[in-house]
C-alpha cells in the first residue's frame, strides 16, 4: 500500500493541493470519496441532513481492474488466470461491494474467443455483476474489435468503435476507445468521429457534474517513445476542462502513475497479469519478469480517494500480495 | 494388412515431388562461392523490425518472425498488402512481394514500430 500525497505536513493524509481540490468540490455541493477504485459521493445537502461532517461513503462505489491478458503464459506470469481470480477474491472480500466494475482493457492476450470465454467464466465468481468495458489493443488484434464489441459493448450500445457514456448517481461516465485504427508512427488515437461525439455528449451537462473518463491507453503523455500516450487526447480534454471534477482512469502501462492538473486527476491502474517497466527503464515496454515472490506485489487494484471532512485527496494502490 | 489406396499412393508421390522441389529450392539458394543467398527474413525483436528496411525482388517471399514476448502485427500503410494476424512469440507471417515499389508497414499494436519494403523488378 502506498499513497500519493506529496506534502503531508500534518501527517493526516492531507496535502494543500488535496485540500484545495476537495474544497473545490465542496463548492460545487458534492463531496467525494473514491477508494480502491471505489468512488463515493455525497451532496452537501445530504451531509447537512444527517448532521454528519464525515459522511459515510455509501452513495456510489465502483472499482477499476485492468490488463488481465488472459492467454498470456510466459515467464513474467505463467498463470494470469489465477492472479485474475485473486483480484476478484479481493473484491469479493470488500466489506461493501462496489456497484460495478470498470475494466480498462486488454482482457485477452491475443483476442482469441477462448481467452474471452475464460475471462467471462472466471468473472462469474465476482459478487459484483455489472461490468463496464473498453478494449485494449490486445483485444482488437484481428478484426478491429468486432468480436469485443459484440461480446462486451452491445449492452451499452457502444457507438463507432465502441465508445459510450452513462450516468450513475449524478456522475457522468465516459468510456472511450483509443486502440482502433492506429496510424503508423503514432500513439493511441480517438479519431474525429469519437471526438465529435464526446463534444456533443457532454455539451448539455452542467460544469458541476463530476466526470469520470476511462480508456485503455493513457490520455496523457506518459512516455510517447513507448507509445504510452494518445495523439488527440488534448482535444478530448479540451471538451472536458470546464468541469469542476474530472477523473481519467487508464490501464495499458501495468503500473500506477498519477498526475493532477488543476481539476483533472489522471490515473493508471496496475494489471492483474504482469508488471511492465517504469517509463524508459529497460529496452522496451514488454512484460517485466520479477522474482516470483515479488510478482503479486506488482499486480492489483488501485484506489483514488477523496475524503470529505478530512479534506484529503489520496490515491491508494491495493496489490495482490 | 492394409493395401495402400490409390489416393494414398498419390499423396506419397506428391510428398516425394514436394521434397524434390524443396531440395531444388535449397540448391538454387546456394551461391557459386558456397554461401547461402540472403533470405528475406525480418525479425521482430525489442519492439522493432530488424532489418527496418529490406529490398527484395518481385515474386520473392518475405517472412517476419516475432521474437518478442509481446504480440505484434504487420500491417501495410494504405492496405497495400494483406495484414498479418496477431503474431505470438516465435510465430511467423509471410507474404510474396508483388509489384515494384516502396511499401511502408507498421505494427498496429505498437504503431511506433514501422518498417519499409522496397520491391524491385
Amino acid at each position: 500500500m502506498s499513497n500519493y500525497i506529496c506534502h503531508d505536513h500534518e501527517h493526516d493524509g492531507i496535502d494543500r493541493r488535496g485540500f484545495l481540490k476537495c474544497m473545490a468540490w465542496a463548492g460545487t455541493g458534492v463531496l467525494w470519496t473514491v477508494s480502491g477504485g471505489v468512488l463515493v459521493s455525497k451532496t452537501l445537502a445530504e451531509v447537512a441532513k444527517t448532521g454528519s461532517s464525515l459522511p459515510k461513503a455509501t452513495d456510489l462505489s465502483f472499482l477499476q481492474i485492468s490488463d488481465s491478458h488472459i492467454g498470456f503464459s510466459k515467464e513474467a506470469n505463467k498463470d494470469v488466470t489465477e492472479t485474475f481470480k485473486i483480484a476478484l477474491d479481493r473484491i469479493n472480500a470488500m466489506p461493501t461491494q462496489p456497484a460495478f466494475l470498470i475494466h480498462t482493457g486488454d482482457i485477452s492476450q491475443l483476442s482469441k474467443p477462448e481467452e474471452f470465454d475464460t475471462f467471462d467464466q472466471v468473472l462469474k465468481s465476482c459478487k459484483t455483476k455489472d461490468v463496464f468495458y473498453v478494449p485494449g489493443e490486445h483485444d482488437v488484434l484481428n478484426d478491429g474489435g468486432k468480436l469485443f464489441r459484440d461480446r462486451y459493448l452491445k449492452s451499452v450500445e457502444g457507438k463507432g468503435s465502441g465508445w459510450y457514456s452513462f450516468n450513475k448517481n449524478g456522475v457522468h461516465f465516459v468510456g472511450l476507445v483509443n486502440v482502433v485504427n492506429l496510424q503508423a508512427g503514432g500513439l493511441g488515437q480517438l479519431g474525429d468521429e469519437q471526438l465529435e461525439w464526446l463534444e456533443d455528449d457532454v455539451k448539455g451537462l452542467s460544469a458541476e457534474t463530476p466526470i469520470v473518463v476511462f480508456a485503455h491507453i493513457p490520455l496523457w503523455a506518459v512516455y510517447p517513445k513507448w507509445g504510452w500516450g494518445t495523439d488527440d487526447s488534448e482535444r478530448a480534454l479540451g471538451y472536458l476542462k470546464r468541469f469542476g471534477s474530472l477523473t481519467v482512469l487508464n490501464g495499458h502501462i501495468h503500473q500506477v502513475l498519477r498526475k493532477v492538473e488543476g481539476n483533472v486527476t489522471f490515473h493508471t491502474a496496475m494489471s492483474t497479469a504482469f508488471p511492465q517497466p517504469e517509463p524508459g527503464k529497460g529496452p522496451n515496454p514488454g512484460p517485466l519478469k520479477v522474482p516470483a515472490e515479488k510478482l503479486r506485489s506488482m499486480l492489483g487494484l488501485t484506489s483514488v480517494q477523496y475524503k470529505q471532512g478530512k479534506s484529503a485527496l489520496a490515491v491508494i494502490d491495493s496489490n495482490l500480495s | 494388412m492394409i493395401t495402400p489406396t490409390p489416393g494414398i499412393k498419390t499423396t506419397a508421390l506428391l510428398c516425394a515431388i514436394s521434397l524434390l522441389n524443396f531440395s531444388l529450392f535449397a540448391l538454387a539458394g546456394e551461391m557459386k562461392d558456397g554461401t547461402i543467398a540472403k533470405q528475406n527474413r525480418i525479425e521482430i525483436k525489442d519492439f522493432a523490425f530488424d532489418p527496418q528496411k529490406i529490398t527484395v525482388k518481385s515474386g520473392e517471399k518475405i517472412t517476419w518472425i516475432n521474437r518478442d514476448g509481446e504480440p505484434h502485427t504487420v500491417v501495410s500503410v494504405g492496405k497495400k498488402f494483406q495484414r498479418s494476424p496477431g503474431l505470438d512469440t516465435d510465430q511467423e507471417f509471410s507474404i510474396t512481394a508483388g509489384a515494384p515499389g516502396t511499401y511502408e508497414y507498421f505494427c498496429s499494436v505498437h504503431p511506433k514500430m514501422t518498417g519499409t519494403i522496397v520491391v524491385e523488378k
